[in-house]
């Protein structure tokens, strides 16, 4: 796409003024192909709208301040046809055929890396299949290879929730009863985050995940050791964690199996925020939140375990940590 | 029988006038006393009560607003909880959709059509006043909840299975499905009164390309609110019916699609946009050229302009729903269209630039208010054309970035047009001006909060941040921009309390000028004293500035050298002409202040606030009061047959008193009824189809339930309503032909059959066991069928309607408007039953 490089440059002479955008979580720190022309294009257009607003405006003003009779009927009818009629019909015909190629999406091949990612109130189930071998279920983390295909196929059980991580592509929503496929290309390793775009109730604001991009090397370690069994040798907090019944909605391969009804915490320890990306992974905060799911994310479907003390709370975070 | 000679009255004579105008003020004085005034159905009182309680209304989204934005104002607050905040942006954005924006232009049009068209008051006024009270009491209703904790909390869109599900969402849910539909019906009631108002009512000459264009733009918006509530209506019953009765419409389990309600709301939500801003724009196409001095540039351009904008505003919804997965075709084809719509935006900004470009400005507070506005507009455009863009939607869909766009679009092309339009108008209705100290101190406020407010979301959105979140995190760096924000909203609020202040100081200034701007149209006609009467005659108009055009125009009009200069009969007249053209047709006798609409807004409303909270039997009791008090509204105030056939109307017209069929008003309100009646039937054949293409077998095969109507019962149920139909039209010509017992027996045939019919109806899916929880196949059978079943009953009851109106006497066979408006409603009944009949019946047999 020739729009590509000339925006690229133009991202690179706006760059300081762009400067305080960029994030984690933000469409002008790209790392991927869709969002990167997506960028260019919002650039182009912002240019476009700020220097036609400028134009009318001055046109506006001149025309208050301008004697009677500067401008007669005639004359006026013409400036109607042109400004208002054909000097928009062109500038959308064009900015509309510049922008019909970003409709496409990126080809995918079969071989390529699946990962099937629901929507639930309020976390992210991720599966990552692989033909010939067991899919590897996480939660609340998307690794995914630089310089990849990656497709992404989006759902929901429950209500509808939209997928968005605004440095690799735009949102595609969740929707029970379909499926929705996104395909993405990273093109730099680094930490992302993606957030729920579409309401879906009390926590909405609290459905987060990071993005993880690794080399290609890198990701296929990662994916091998995560379909491996949990490795803790905790067994009191694996003990208590059979006892309160987590595993009546969480399983951890190899210790417990239990119903994939929350979120799978066979390798909770790696992952790097608890509550999909509301508060960074620690014991304490695992801790307080087994106790009380709702005090970190009203609405959470996970119940209270108030009679649950805070020892073995502790414990059963220790344990969970442990699983790395 | 020949008529005695008429003497005409001397205008020249002051007697002769004070002696008219005294008997115009006794026909057209307000009720008083303390609950009769409230009785009142003149437009001047309605109008301004609606647009006071809108107004109010506004005021109250924006307090929610800014609760909003100080939760907002710094990360990980606590201000609120997220409960009480996804009440509060739920009903801040319905408030302002539902109960300011629509109801704003409704009232400010029955306020000032009437003047602008020069007549004394719009064709249905009770009609109004019914309108007003179910507004005021929905409006209370849905605002209220939010003091109980109960308001909706799904969003002002409502996306099922969110809003579906008992288990995620209250009463609320309930509250604002049906509190809105109930407000819904009160819009297209009003709609109905102002297209009539527009084509029925012009004085005579004012043909359709002298309207003032604000008539044309009421048009234009009237009938798109004609045909995008509708859908939302369509989608309210489905809506209701899975809440209530668990029929799964939008269930995926079930066979349903919540994506249907996304398409059911956005066919009315994308209008509604337009809705919003078209009036705001009508606004500048008065004010513009007042204070240009001249006419406007591109009048043919600018009514182009305005039904292109009404057209292409209804192939845009799915601009909305570009994230939830669709064809590249349709991506492609909803983004031209979407951009598409800017052109008719431009050629209407651009008429307003060449008239001010081509005249001689005087700057004023309202000219202000427009510069403003266009500033602010032309950003908020800019900014849409760029959503329309689908590959950047999907960037900036359900982002601050849209929350921008939108306020950009909604405070350029409402808020701020509607102030200038406050300034500008209000001398019209008090006779005195507004401060334009505090006044243009005021826009300076608004606007710049505006800009401070709304311009840094486009950033926070493009940096991440997610619409109707609840708070957001230290890191996300977006701290900054959404404390400017919440700081703008502050100082919005600070403007907009200045000009409740100037409004509130009013009272204290003294008369201004009659037409203080010396404006050419027909509205500031007005006196500074206004009578209630609204134009002292119906004057003939042959310019489109009458006032700058028509040599000694006011002063004919006020010594009522034109028609109607009299209520000598001591009757609320008004002059009807012909669509087209305006020639004189009738002079139509309107119904003055009662207590009626009041009563049927009061009833109507209890069917829906009872049914909110499962009081079924009670809110059955409640319509047949609602069915009982129309009634009585009806018989007592409509098709009333005159003293006298004829009336000097003035300079030698001689019009009919009583009219019926297509010359009058009646009629077309009926017609135009309809028309939205069916646009929901419509909607509900839409679904069946839609579910159609999404299933590979529709209806499923071999579950139990499922199975049916058949065609069978179809057919006979429509052979039924088609005789019922035929009956009707025979007893309709056989009362012309002065054959009054057959057409009466004629009407209690047509009744039977017709009531035979809708029972038919329904006995097909009763007799077929089809299950409307089981699965959405039976559902939507068992709603086209209940549609068409409910529609024959309100049939029934208009045919026996009618015949009692025979047996009265207060049909004839030259007095029929009644037998004709309800043949009418048939034609629209016949065209249901073949329609929704034969799909049910034959549809999936065919496929």
């Amino acid at each position: 796409m020739p729009l590509v490089p000339f925006a690229r440059r133009l991202t690179w002479t706006l760059a300081p003024f762009t400067a305080g955008c960029e994030g984690v979580q933000s469409t002008f720190s790209t790392f991927g192909v869709e969002a990167e022309s997506t960028r260019a294009l919002a650039l182009i257009m912002g240019i476009g709208a700020s220097l036609i607003t400028i134009a009318v405006l001055l046109l506006a003003a001149h025309a208050v301040r301008a004697p009677e009779g500067q401008l007669d009927h005639r004359r006026g009818m013409r400036l109607i046809l042109w400004l208002g009629a054909v000097f928009p019909t062109v500038v959308l015909s064009v900015l509309l055929v510049v922008s019909l190629p970003g409709m496409r999406s990126i080809a995918s091949e079969p071989h390529d890396l699946r990962v099937r990612v629901d929507g639930e109130q309020f976390w992210w189930r991720m599966k990552y299949e692989q033909p010939g071998s067991a899919t590897v279920e996480t939660a609340n983390e998307l690794r995914i290879p630089m310089d990849r295909t990656v497709a992404i196929r989006l759902g929901s059980p429950d209500v509808i929730h939209s997928f968005w991580v605004p440095g690799l592509a735009g949102k595609v929503d969740m929707i029970p009863g379909r499926e929705n496929e996104l395909v993405v290309r990273a093109t730099r390793t680094g930490v992302f985050r993606g957030q729920c775009t579409e309401f879906c109730g009390l926590s909405h604001a609290l459905m987060a995940f990071d993005v993880i991009v690794m080399e290609s090397k890198d990701f296929d370690e990662w994916l091998s050791a995560a379909s491996q069994p949990a490795t803790s040798n905790d067994s009191t907090g694996r003990r208590l964690f059979e006892e309160y019944g987590c595993d009546g909605c969480h399983i951890v391969r190899g210790h417990v199996q239990g119903t994939p009804i929350g979120p799978d915490l066979t390798h909770y320890g790696s992952r790097r925020t608890l509550g999909a990306g509301t508060v960074p992974l620690t014991a304490e905060a695992t801790s307080r939140f087994i106790r009380n799911p709702a005090a970190l994310k009203p609405g959470a479907l996970m119940p209270r375990f108030g009679t649950m003390s805070e020892a073995d709370a502790d414990a059963i975070a220790a344990y969970l940590l442990e699983l790395k | 029988m020949a008529a005695a000679p008429h003497r005409h009255p001397d205008q020249g004579d002051p007697d002769v006038r004070a002696a008219q105008e005294a008997r115009l003020r006794q026909v057209w004085q307000p009720p008083r006393g303390l609950f009769l005034r409230w009785t009142d159905t003149n437009n001047n009182s309605v109008g301004t009560w609606y647009t006071l309680t809108a107004f109010g209304m506004m005021l109250f989204a924006g307090v929610l607003a800014l609760i909003v934005r100080a939760q907002l104002a710094a990360p990980e607050n606590d201000l609120v909880s997220a409960s009480t905040f996804n009440q509060l942006f739920t009903l801040h954005g319905s408030i302002m959709m539902f109960l300011f924006a629509v109801p704003m232009f409704e009232a400010v049009s029955i306020l000032i059509l009437p003047q602008l068209l020069g007549t004394r008051d719009l064709p249905f006024p009770r009609l109004s006043a019914f309108g007003y009270w179910s507004f005021l009491l929905g409006g209370v209703f849905v605002g209220g909840s939010i003091f109980f904790n109960a308001a909706p909390d799904g969003g002002w869109f409502m996306y099922p299975p969110l809003t579906t599900e008992p288990e995620l969402s209250g009463v609320g849910a309930d509250i604002w499905m049906l509190g809105l539909s109930f407000i819904e019906v009160s819009s297209i009631a009003a709609a109905i009164e102002l297209i009539v108002g527009v084509l029925k009512c012009r004085p005579p000459g004012m043909r359709l390309n002298l309207m003032p264009l604000y008539a044309w733009y009421i048009l234009v918006v009237a009938v798109m609110i004609l045909f995008a509530f509708p859908p939302l209506i369509a989608g309210d019953v489905l809506f209701e019916l899975e809440r209530l009765l668990d029929w799964p419409f939008f269930d995926a389990a079930r066979g349903g699609d919540p994506v249907l309600w996304q398409h059911l709301f956005w066919i009315f939500g994308h209008p509604e946009v337009y809705i919003i801003f078209l009036p705001s724009i009508a606004i500048f196409a008065m004010v513009v050229p007042t204070f240009s001095r001249r006419h406007l540039i591109g009048y043919p351009w600018i009514v182009l302009a305005a039904v292109g904008t009404g057209f292409l505003s209804f192939g845009l919804w799915v601009h909305h729903m570009f994230t939830t997965g669709m064809p590249n075709i349709s991506l492609g084809f909803f983004s031209a269209a979407s951009e598409a719509v800017a052109i008719p935006t431009a050629v209407q900004i651009f008429a307003f630039i060449a008239t001010m470009w081509a005249g001689r400005v005087v700057w004023s507070t309202p000219m202000l208010y427009g510069a403003g506005a266009l500033a602010v507009f032309v950003v908020g455009g800019l900014t849409g054309v760029m959503v329309a863009v689908a590959p950047f939607d999907w960037q900036a869909h359900d982002t601050y970035f849209v929350v921008a766009h939108l306020h950009y679009v909604l405070t350029g092309g409402l808020l701020l047009p509607l102030l200038g339009g406050l300034y500008y108008y209000w001398p019209l209705f008090t006779g005195k001006k507004l401060s334009d100290r505090l006044g243009r101190s005021a826009f300076w406020l608004i606007f710049v909060g505006i800009n401070v407010t709304f311009f840094p979301m486009h950033f926070s959105g493009l940096m991440g941040m997610p619409r109707r979140v609840f708070t957001y995190s230290e890191e996300s760096g977006l701290h900054g921009l959404n404390l400017l924000s919440t700081i703008g909203a502050f100082v919005i609020a600070t403007g907009i309390g200045m000009i409740i202040l100037d409004m509130c100081l009013s009272p204290r200034r003294k008369l201004a000028a009659r037409n203080p701007w010396k404006a050419g149209t027909l509205e500031w006609l007005a006196l500074p004293r206004q009578e209630n009467w609204g134009v002292r005659c119906v004057p003939r108009i042959e310019s489109r500035y009458p006032l700058w055009d028509q040599p000694g125009f006011v002063a004919s009009v006020d010594e009522g050298r034109y028609f109607l200069p009299d209520a000598e009969e001591g009757k609320r007249e008004l002059m009807i002409t012909s669509v087209l053209d305006a020639e004189p047709v009738q002079v139509a006798r309107i119904g003055g202040p009662s207590v009626k609409p009041m009563l049927a807004a009061a009833m109507l409303g209890g069917v829906f606030i009872l049914t909110t909270f499962h009081f079924y039997g009670a809110a059955l009791l409640s319509g047949v009061a609602a069915l009982a008090a129309i009634l009585w509204w009806l018989w007592t105030g409509s098709g009333i047959v005159p003293e006298k056939p004829m009336k000097h109307a003035g300079n030698g017209v001689v019009l009919p008193l009583y009219a019926s069929g297509p010359a009058s008003s009646g009629w077309w309100a009926m017609f135009i009824t309809m028309f939205a009646d069916a646009t929901a039937f419509g909607a509900l054949m839409f679904g069946y189809f839609y579910y159609w293409t999404i299933h590979p077998e529709f209806p499923p095969k071999a579950a139990a339930g499922t199975n049916g109507p058949g065609w069978v019962w179809p057919v006979i149920a429509l052979a039924l309503v088609l005789t019922g139909w035929v009956l009707t039209v025979a007893a309709r010509e056989l009362n012309a032909r002065g054959r009054v017992r057959f057409a009466q027996g004629g009407l209690v045939l047509a009744a039977v059959a017709t009531a035979a019919g809708a029972a038919a109806g329904l006995a097909g899916p009763w007799f077929s066991g089809l299950d409307p929880t089981a699965h959405v196949y039976p559902a939507i059978v068992w709603v086209i069928a209940i549609w068409i079943a409910v529609h024959g009953v309100v049939g029934v009851i208009m045919q026996l309607y009618a015949l009692a109106r025979s047996l009265w006497g207060r049909t004839t066979p030259t007095h029929d408007i009644d037998i004709r408006n309800i043949t009418l409603y048939q034609h629209f009944l016949a065209v249901s039953a073949v329609v929704g009949f034969i799909t049910i019946g034959f549809f999936p047999e065919w496929v």
